[in-house]
């Protein structure tokens, strides 16, 4: 792991500006928080492609799917409460629906949105978007693999959703990386159990797999970017060959990640599974690394998590 | 143009038929609002849009969107009418199968740009359709037909906002006024009058018309290409079930299709009388 920090909200705003240089097709909208989502990057260098809608994110969702309809390529985006909240309707009907070649990058996903508190830290959004019929859901583990993500949702047609976060992270993955839609990534090998982890919460996981390292207990980390479509071969691989799933997501434990791995394993190969993910609460003001342990999301909360899953396997 | 004004309004006469036989056949579906908006649908399909049956996609053509997507009806005996695909298509109107879906779906029909139904989101789309054929530098037009109880939809506003704002003079809102809505009254539901005084106070250009009156909606419409630097809405005062006289204003007729025995009476008020 490189000791490199930085927010993948920052990596969205470069590479969308990097992409606009390259395609004079991409066209991007907010709604009144372009220095935060990081679109104001893009805004500066292409300001006649840039539409900021105002604090109106049905009609900016709207508008994005009219943008697409005659050939552009929008990004939209605001924080993930608004994206997916506000404008869920709009995603459906006048994205999803047609299959409209909108992407949709929100950010200040999850908990770490910190002190604005529960009105604004998203936990559900993972699971309202994997929901929708032709939605691809990608939540990204670093800057390396959000610039990686936000290349691959303008090269692909139709709707995306990319859920980004506001703090600085560590960086995981080589500058060279891949990334491909879909495909999960086996980030450390191991015998004992796995953890399936998504977005910030990669990370974690593997200082989780160090500490458990030291108790003699060999933990699988596998990192899922896309979780819509699914990589259930990885999934599955991991589950015949280390028999025991943790799962780690910064979202609520009912239907983000969590839930698509045992709805998958509960149909395919049922194993012991301990899903670790806010427990069906709302968010909380406080700051980024205190809301991490008062939800349990920390590296130490994931290898408790493990050492019961792993519990239960041996039953 | 006089004669021109006389053959569109037998085509429309033409299409309320087509619209009454379609609903009959379905047994499902919409029949005050598509009989209120046909007109409009008439004279933008065949007289001012420039679009192409043969090419649907066709890059140079105007854009249509049907907000009010419940009066799919009248949209699809136009597409037909004008070669999009076989009138017979119509008798397969909201079944299992059909590309005809209960509303709009782009994906289904050729000649519906984006799916509607929803109310409240078409005069978004048709606001971003012409923000990027401005982008692009091309002339084409954008053209929405929103119901006047769709109006009780905040997001309507907010696209109005942004339509003032962006100045999308390529960009034409009609709004098939028919007074009334599933409920009864839009005045008693939840008032949305001053409609054109509402839409100024955003910014755009408003005329008010009888949206029966073939002369006139052609006339807003070549004035509504005039106007330049801001959007313009054509207030379209209607009667719900148009040109069937026991279905006229009557809130009761909004979703209901005409009944077996409805039909001849229906027809023959439309001066249909082979049936």
């Amino acid at each position: 792991m490189s000791s490199n920090m930085i927010a993948t909200r920052d990596a969205y705003g470069e590479t969308l500006a990097e992409l606009g240089a390259e395609n004079g097709d991409i066209v991007a909208l907010d709604a009144d928080l372009s220095g935060s989502t990081k679109t104001g990057v893009f805004a500066k260098k292409f300001p006649e492609r840039f539409f900021n809608m105002g604090i109106a994110e049905a009609n900016m969702v709207g508008t994005a799917a009219g943008l697409a309809a005659v050939g552009k390529i929008p990004f939209v985006s605001t924080f993930a409460i608004f994206a997916v909240g506000r404008a869920w309707e709009q995603v459906r009907q006048s994205v999803a629906y047609p299959k409209a070649n909108v992407k949709i990058v929100a950010t200040h996903g999850g908990v770490t949105v910190g002190e604005d508190g529960g009105s604004h830290q998203s936990v559900e959004d993972i699971a309202i978007m994997r929901a929708v019929p032709n939605m691809t859901v990608i939540v990204p583990a670093d800057g390396v693999e959000t610039r990686g993500a936000i290349r691959a949702a303008a090269a692909c047609k139709g709707p995306v959703y990319v859920r980004l976060g506001r703090n600085k992270v560590p960086t995981i993955f080589p500058p060279e990386h891949r990334f491909e839609i879909g495909k999960g990534c086996e980030l450390r090998p191991g015998t004992d159990l796995t953890l399936v982890t998504t977005g910030l919460m990669t990370a974690p996981a593997l200082a989780a797999a160090e500490l458990l390292a030291k108790e003699g207990i060999s933990a699988r980390v596998v990192h899922i970017g896309t979780i819509k479509p699914l990589d259930q071969e990885i999934i599955l691989k991991a589950a015949r060959e280390t028999g025991a799933i943790v799962t780690a997501e910064e979202h609520s434990i009912i239907g983000g990640l969590g839930g698509a791995v045992a709805e998958l394993l509960g149909e395919e190969h049922p194993v012991p599974v301990r899903r670790v993910g806010v427990r069906d609460r709302f968010g909380t003001s406080g700051k980024a690394e205190e809301l991490l342990k008062y939800f349990g999301l920390t590296p130490e909360d994931l290898a408790e998590a493990a050492r019961e899953v792993l519990a239960r396997k041996r039953v | 143009m006089k004669e021109r004004i006389v053959e569109l309004e037998e085509k429309a006469r033409k299409l309320r038929v087509s619209i009454v036989k379609t609903l009959h056949k379905s047994q499902s579906g919409h029949t005050g609002g598509s009989l209120s908006a046909i007109d409009m649908i008439t004279a933008l399909y065949f007289q001012k849009m420039r679009h192409d049956p043969a090419d649907p996609s066709w890059e140079g053509r105007d854009r249509f969107v049907l907000s009010k997507g419940h009066a799919a009806p009248a949209l699809y005996v136009a597409l037909a009418e004008a070669g999009y695909f076989p009138a017979e298509d119509l008798m397969m109107l909201r079944r299992l199968g059909s590309h005809l879906q209960g509303h709009p779906d782009s994906k289904s029909t050729p000649g519906v740009e984006v799916p509607t139904g929803s109310l409240g989101q078409g005069l978004s789309m048709a606001a971003g359709m012409a923000l990027g054929l401005r982008l692009d530098g091309k002339e084409n037009r954008v053209y929405a037909l929103l119901g006047d109880g769709e109006l009780q939809e905040g997001q309507v506003w907010e696209a109005a906002m942004a339509g003032g704002h962006y100045r999308l003079d390529n960009l034409c809102a009609m709004v098939d006024a028919n007074a009334l809505q599933i409920d009864g009254e839009v005045a008693k539901v939840m008032n949305v009058a001053p409609i054109a005084d509402k839409f100024r106070a955003f910014g755009w250009n408003a005329l008010e018309i009888n949206g029966h009156d073939m002369a006139a909606i052609i006339d807003a419409l070549e004035l509504a290409e005039k106007v330049k630097g801001r959007p313009t809405v054509i207030v379209a005062h209607t009667v719900k079930g148009k040109g069937v006289s026991f279905f006229e204003n009557k809130a009761s007729y909004h979703g209901v299709p005409p009944s077996d025995e409805e039909l001849p009476r229906a027809l023959e008020c439309l001066g249909c009388l082979e049936d």
